[in-house]
C-alpha cells in the first residue's frame, strides 16, 4: 500500500501548495488593488485615524479635524470641521464618515491623510520614533475676500447661481462660488443627525440641489455672453480687422435657409452695425450672421480653444461645456449667440473673460497651489501652464476695447469700478420649454489696473427666481456682483 | 513469523536495542517553542491594543503550558515512540488560535454587537477538554487495531451523527448550514466533525476486509480498471450519503470531506487509479447536480463568483447576503506581505464568525502573508506527519486509518482555507485548531490522539520473540 500512500503524501502537498500559492495571489499580486477598493472600510477608516490635513485659503485653514464624540462605539476616530462651509463647499467638497469624500477632499485625500508617497519617508519616521502619522496640507490659490464677495453676492440676489474668478495671468482660481449651498460640517459623522442633514440636502428633498457645484459641475446656456466667442473667431478668421469696421448685416435678419426672423431684445441699432457697437448693445443679429459667416467648423475650433467640449480638471472636475458640432446653419446662427445647444460652466465663461483679458492666452484653471508637508515643507507647487492660445494678441486687444466699451457705455455700466479699465458682457438665456423658465442672468468681465496688470476675470450666473422676466438682465443682476468680487480682489493686491 | 524463526535471539535484541529512538526530549524541546511563541504573540495582542502586558498573560502561559505538559508526559508514558512533531504542531496551532480568539474579543467593533460573548475562555475550556479525550484516547487506546472490532458499530454511530442535525428540536439551522445541533444547557455541538472520525475507522475496517476483492476483481478497459457492478456498491452508498448531506445539511464542505476521505482511502486500500478517477467523476456529478437544485448552494457559488457583488447585495440589506466573503479578501489585502500586527488589524469588520470560521482572515490580516504561510505549512507539516505514519504502520487497518485521517484533515484544511480565500465556494467548517468552537478542538485532539497511538505502534521496536522451544533446536543444526 506504500505506492499510493506516496503519492496521497504528494497530492496533500499539491493542496497546501495551491493554498500558498493562492494566499501569495491575494496577499501579495491583489493586495494594493484590494486595498484601494472604496468599499473597503479600511479606507475611510485610514482616513478618519488621525486628524486630517487641512486644506488652506490664504494662510489660514478653512477646515478641521476633532475628537469624534458620543458613547456609542465608531470606528472613526476623527470628523471633519469646517469654517464657513457653505461659501467654501465647492472648493473643498466634502469629507464625511458615512458619505465618503468628494471634490478636493476625494482627490487630495492621500495628501490629507498621509498615505501620499511622497511622505513615505516621513512617516516611516514617525512611525520609529511612535509618532502619530500626520496628514499634509493642501495649499489653495483662493482669494478669500473674493469668495466672500462672490458667496454673498449670490446669496443676496437669493436664486440659484455661481461665480468664479480666476487670475488671467496665471489660470488661478480665485473664487468659486455656488449658490444655494451646503454646509459639509452638517453631516461629516456617521450618527442620525448626520443622516438627517445629508437626506434633506438629496435631490429628492431639496430641489434647489444644494450639493451641485454649479461653479463646475452645470452647464447654462451662456447667451450673449457667447458672442464675445463669436467675436473672437470673426476677427482670427480674418473676416473683420477692426473693432470698427461695418459688418454689413441687415436687419430684419433671417435665418438662413428658413423663413424665421432672427430678433432682437427691443429695438437697437443694429443696421450694419460695427461689431463694437453690435456687443456693446448685444445684437442677436449681427452675431448671429458673423457665427454663419464663419461657418460651424471654425465657430467650434475658436470655441475649442477657449476649452468647449472638454472637461477640465482644476484639479476638481468641471463638466465639459458644450458647443454643438451638428447642425444646420440657422442652428449655427442661434448657437453663435449662445442659445440652441450651447452650454457652458461658469468656469468655462470665466475662462473666456479670462484668455482676452491676458491678451489672447488661456491659462489652465488651478485651484491648488502647493501641497504642503505636516512641517510646512513645500513638496509640490502647481506651475501656471499655457492651454492655448485662442486670439493673437493684437485681436485680443481688439476684443478688449470693445468689452470695455460695453461697460463704458453699454449693457454693463454696472461694473464700473472708479480708476480701473473694466471689460465685460451680459448676457440674458432664456430657457426651459419654450423659454417658460426663469432666465439666467449672466456676466463675464476682467479688471485691468492703470499699471496694465490684469489681477481678476469673473463670470458670474444667477437664475432669478423672485423678480419678474422683464427686470431680468445680465447687466441688472450679475454685474453688481462681478464687480464687488473685481473691486475684492483688486483690494487685496493693495 | 515462520521466517524469522532462525533468527537468534541474541540478533534480534540487538536491533531492538539501536532501534528508533523515542525522539521524546525533541518532543519536549518543541513544545518548549510551542508555548513560548503563543506566550509572547499574547503579550503582543495586549501591548498593541490596550498598551499594556495583558494581565491573564501569567494565567494563559501556566495553562498552556500545563495542558501542553500534561499531553507530553502522557505520550512519554503511554506512547513512548510516537511522532514527535504532531503534539507540538497542534499545541501551537491551538495556542495561536486561543491568542486570536482573544485579540477578537478586545475587538469595540464585535463587542457592540448583541451577539457578542467572550470567546477565549471557553476556547481555553475546550482545549482543556480536547487534550483530556486526547490523553484518555492515549492511556485507554493501548492498540489502535482494537478499533478494527467496531467497523460496523462505527458506520452506525457515523450516521446517527450525520443524521442528529436533521432531528427536529435537535438540530440548529444556523445561517443555512445544518450542521449542528443544540443541546440545551450545553451550547451547540457539530457532529459533522466527530463523525469524521469515526467514518474514519468504518471505512478502514471495511476496505481492509474488502480491498482484496475490490482490487483484483476488475475487468481492464481503455487503461483503466473498471470495478464489478456489485463491487461499486459500497462507493455508490458513500457517495449517496454525501449527496444527502449536501442536500439536507446543505453543507457542500462536510459532503465533500467525507466523499474525499472516502475515495482516498479507497485508493491507498485497493492500489487502483481507477477509483480516484471515479471519485473525480462521481463528486463532480453530485455537486452540479445538488447546485442545480438547492437555492443555498447555489447562492455559496454565486457570493464565490462575486463577493463585490454579493457585499453590495448584503450592505442594501437584500436577505441572504452576507459581507463576509468579501471583508475576509480585503482582510487579507489589508494584511500585504508583513501583516499589520497583531491587534492593529480590522478584521473584525467580517463579524458574524470572524473568530470560527473566518478566523484565518484575522491571522492573514495581521501577521501577512509570512504569517499566513507559516500557518499554512504547520498544517501542511501535520499532515506530512500523518501520511508518514501511515507509511510507517505495519498493519493495513493502522495504514488505512492513518491515511484516512490525516487525509480528511488536509481536505478540510483546503476546504476552508480555500473557502476563506476565495479560492472555492464557502462552506461551514472550521480551521482545525484555530477556530472557535468547542466540536473542532475535541475532535482534532481525539484525531491527534489517534494519529500517535498509530505511530507509536509503528515505530516501537518489535517486541522480542518469547523464547521458543524451536529457537533452541535450529540452534543445535548451526555449525
Amino acid at each position: 500500500m506504500n505506492k499510493p500512500l506516496r503519492r496521497i503524501a504528494i497530492f496533500c502537498g499539491l493542496l497546501v501548495l495551491t493554498l500558498l500559492i493562492r494566499d501569495n495571489w491575494l496577499q501579495y499580486v491583489k493586495a494594493d488593488s484590494l486595498n484601494d477598493d472604496p468599499l473597503n472600510r479600511r479606507v475611510a477608516i485610514a482616513r478618519y485615524a488621525t486628524p486630517r490635513g487641512d486644506i488652506i485659503v490664504g494662510g489660514s485653514p478653512i477646515t478641521g479635524s476633532v475628537k469624534t464624540s458620543g458613547d456609542s462605539y465608531n470606528d472613526f476616530e476623527y470628523k471633519r470641521t469646517y469654517k464657513n462651509g457653505a461659501m467654501w463647499s465647492p472648493v473643498t467638497g466634502y469629507a464625511s464618515q458615512a458619505f465618503g469624500a468628494t471634490q478636493l477632499e476625494s482627490i487630495d485625500d492621500d495628501w490629507l491623510t498621509g498615505d501620499d508617497d511622497r511622505l513615505f519617508f516621513r512617516n516611516t519616521l514617525d512611525m520609529i520614533t511612535g509618532k502619530k502619522k500626520q496628514g499634509g496640507n493642501v495649499v489653495t490659490t483662493l482669494n478669500g475676500a473674493a469668495q466672500k464677495a462672490a458667496y454673498q453676492g449670490l446669496a443676496k440676489v437669493g436664486g440659484k447661481g455661481a461665480a468664479v474668478a480666476l487670475d488671467p495671468e496665471t489660470g488661478a482660481i480665485l473664487a468659486l462660488a455656488s449658490y444655494p449651498s451646503y454646509d459639509p460640517s452638517s453631516f461629516a459623522g456617521n450618527r442620525t443627525s448626520d443622516q438627517k442633514a445629508w437626506g434633506k440636502l438629496l435631490k429628492k428633498n431639496d430641489p434647489a440641489e444644494p450639493m451641485l457645484n454649479r461653479a463646475l459641475r452645470e452647464t447654462y446656456p451662456p447667451g450673449s455672453t457667447f458672442k464675445v466667442v463669436t467675436a473672437a473667431a470673426a476677427l482670427e478668421n480674418g473676416l473683420y480687422d477692426s473693432a470698427d469696421q461695418k459688418t454689413d448685416s441687415p436687419l430684419p435678419y433671417t435665418l438662413p435657409d428658413t423663413r424665421t426672423e432672427l430678433k432682437n431684445e427691443g429695438n437697437i441699432p443694429c443696421k450694419d452695425a460695427t461689431m463694437r457697437e453690435a456687443l456693446r448693445v448685444s445684437c442677436n443679429t449681427v452675431f448671429g450672421k458673423i457665427g454663419v459667416d464663419v461657418g460651424k467648423e471654425k465657430m467650434a475650433e475658436e470655441a475649442e480653444k477657449f476649452g468647449f467640449n472638454e472637461e477640465q480638471f482644476t484639479p476638481t472636475r468641471a463638466n465639459a461645456s458644450v458647443f454643438p458640432t451638428k447642425m444646420d446653419r440657422p442652428q449655427t446662427a442661434l448657437s453663435s449667440i449662445g442659445q440652441f445647444e450651447t452650454a457652458a460652466t461658469p468656469l468655462q465663461m470665466a475662462m473666456v473673460a479670462s484668455a482676452v483679458a491676458n491678451d489672447g492666452k488661456l491659462m489652465k484653471p488651478y485651484m491648488v497651489d502647493k501641497l504642503q508637508a505636516p512641517n510646512l515643507d513645500v513638496m509640490s507647487q502647481t506651475d501656471p501652464e499655457e492651454m492655448s492660445r485662442p486670439l493673437s494678441e493684437k485681436n485680443a486687444q481688439i476684443l478688449q476695447s470693445m468689452m470695455e466699451t460695453v461697460v463704458e457705455k453699454g449693457t454693463g455700466t454696472n461694473a464700473k469700478i472708479p480708476g480701473v479699465t473694466v471689460g465685460g458682457k451680459t448676457g440674458t438665456a432664456q430657457h426651459g420649454v419654450d423659454n417658460s423658465e426663469k432666465p439666467y442672468a449672466w456676466f463675464i468681465s476682467y479688471a485691468k489696473m492703470p499699471d496694465g496688470g490684469k489681477p481678476v476675470a469673473v463670470a458670474v450666473v444667477v437664475e432669478d427666481e423672485n423678480a419678474n422676466r422683464d427686470d431680468i438682465s445680465g447687466g441688472g443682476l450679475a454685474a453688481p456682483i462681478a464687480k464687488n468680487v473685481m473691486q475684492a480682489v483688486i483690494n487685496s493686491k493693495k | 513469523m515462520s521466517s524469522t524463526t532462525n533468527t537468534s535471539t541474541h540478533h534480534t535484541s540487538t536491533i531492538g536495542s539501536i532501534g528508533t529512538p523515542s525522539r521524546r526530549n525533541t518532543e519536549l524541546a518543541l513544545l518548549l517553542f510551542a508555548v513560548a511563541i503563543p506566550v509572547f504573540a499574547y503579550a503582543n495582542v495586549g501591548l498593541a491594543i490596550n498598551d499594556q502586558v495583558p494581565p491573564g498573560l501569567l494565567g494563559y502561559g501556566v495553562g498552556l503550558g500545563l495542558l501542553a505538559g500534561v499531553g507530553h508526559l502522557v505520550v512519554r508514558k503511554f506512547a513512548p515512540y510516537a511522532d514527535p512533531l504532531m503534539l507540538p504542531l497542534a499545541t501551537l496551532l491551538n495556542g495561536l488560535g486561543l491568542v486570536v480568539i482573544w485579540r477578537l474579543d478586545q475587538s469595540k467593533r464585535l463587542q457592540a454587537l448583541p451577539t457578542f460573548v467572550s470567546a477565549a475562555p471557553r476556547q481555553l475550556l475546550y482545549t482543556a477538554l480536547g487534550i483530556a479525550l486526547f490523553v484518555a484516547v492515549l492511556i485507554f487506546l493501548k492498540d489502535h487495531r482494537v478499533l478494527q472490532r467496531y467497523t460496523y458499530i462505527s458506520m452506525m454511530g457515523a450516521l446517527v451523527l450525520l443524521v442528529l442535525p436533521l432531528v427536529p428540536g435537535l438540530g440548529a439551522n444556523v445561517y443555512g448550514a445544518k450542521i449542528w445541533i443544540s443541546i440545551p444547557g450545553l451550547g451547540t455541538l457539530q457532529p459533522g466533525e466527530f463523525a469524521k472520525i469515526v467514518l474514519a475507522v468504518f471505512f478502514a475496517g471495511y476496505l481492509m476486509v474488502k480491498r482484496d476483492a475490490l482490487a483484483l476483481a476488475s475487468r481492464r478497459f481503455m487503461g483503466l480498471y473498471l470495478p464489478r457492478g456489485r463491487d461499486l456498491g459500497p462507493i455508490v452508498v458513500v457517495w449517496i450519503i454525501s449527496i444527502l448531506v449536501l442536500v439536507f445539511e446543505t453543507d457542500l464542505g462536510t459532503s465533500l470531506l467525507f466523499f474525499g476521505m472516502f475515495v482516498v482511502m479507497l485508493y491507498v486500500a485497493t492500489e487502483r487509479t481507477s477509483w480516484i478517477v471515479f471519485g473525480l467523476l462521481m463528486s463532480a456529478v453530485g455537486a452540479v447536480g445538488v447546485a442545480s437544485f438547492e437555492p443555498h448552494v447555489q447562492q455559496r457559488v454565486q457570493a464565490w463568483l462575486n463577493p463585490l457583488r454579493e457585499y453590495k447585495l448584503s450592505q442594501q440589506g437584500v436577505f441572504g447576503h452576507s459581507e463576509q466573503s468579501m471583508e475576509a479578501l480585503w482582510a487579507f489585502g489589508s494584511g500585504g506581505t508583513m501583516g499589520t500586527g497583531l491587534g492593529q488589524g480590522n478584521s473584525d469588520l467580517i463579524k458574524f464568525a470572524a473568530n470560527s470560521d473566518f478566523i484565518l482572515a484575522t491571522f492573514g490580516e495581521e501577521l501577512g502573508l509570512a504569517g499566513l504561510m507559516a500557518i499554512l505549512l504547520l498544517y501542511g507539516l501535520i499532515v506530512e506527519r500523518g501520511v508518514r505514519t501511515a507509511l510507517a504502520a505495519r498493519d493495513p487497518f493502522g495504514k488505512l486509518l492513518a491515511v484516512g485521517l490525516s487525509g480528511a484533515f488536509a481536505l478540510q484544511v483546503f476546504v476552508v482555507a480555500g473557502g476563506v480565500m476565495g479560492l472555492i465556494p464557502l462552506t461551514g467548517m472550521t480551521m482545525p485548531f484555530l477556530a472557535y468552537g468547542g466540536s473542532s478542538v475535541i475532535a482534532n485532539w481525539a484525531l491527534i490522539g489517534i494519529l500517535l497511538r498509530i505511530s507509536d505502534t509503528a515505530r516501537r521496536p518489535a517486541p522480542a520473540p518469547a523464547p521458543n522451544p524451536d529457537a533452541e533446536m535450529t540452534q543445535v543444526v548451526r555449525p
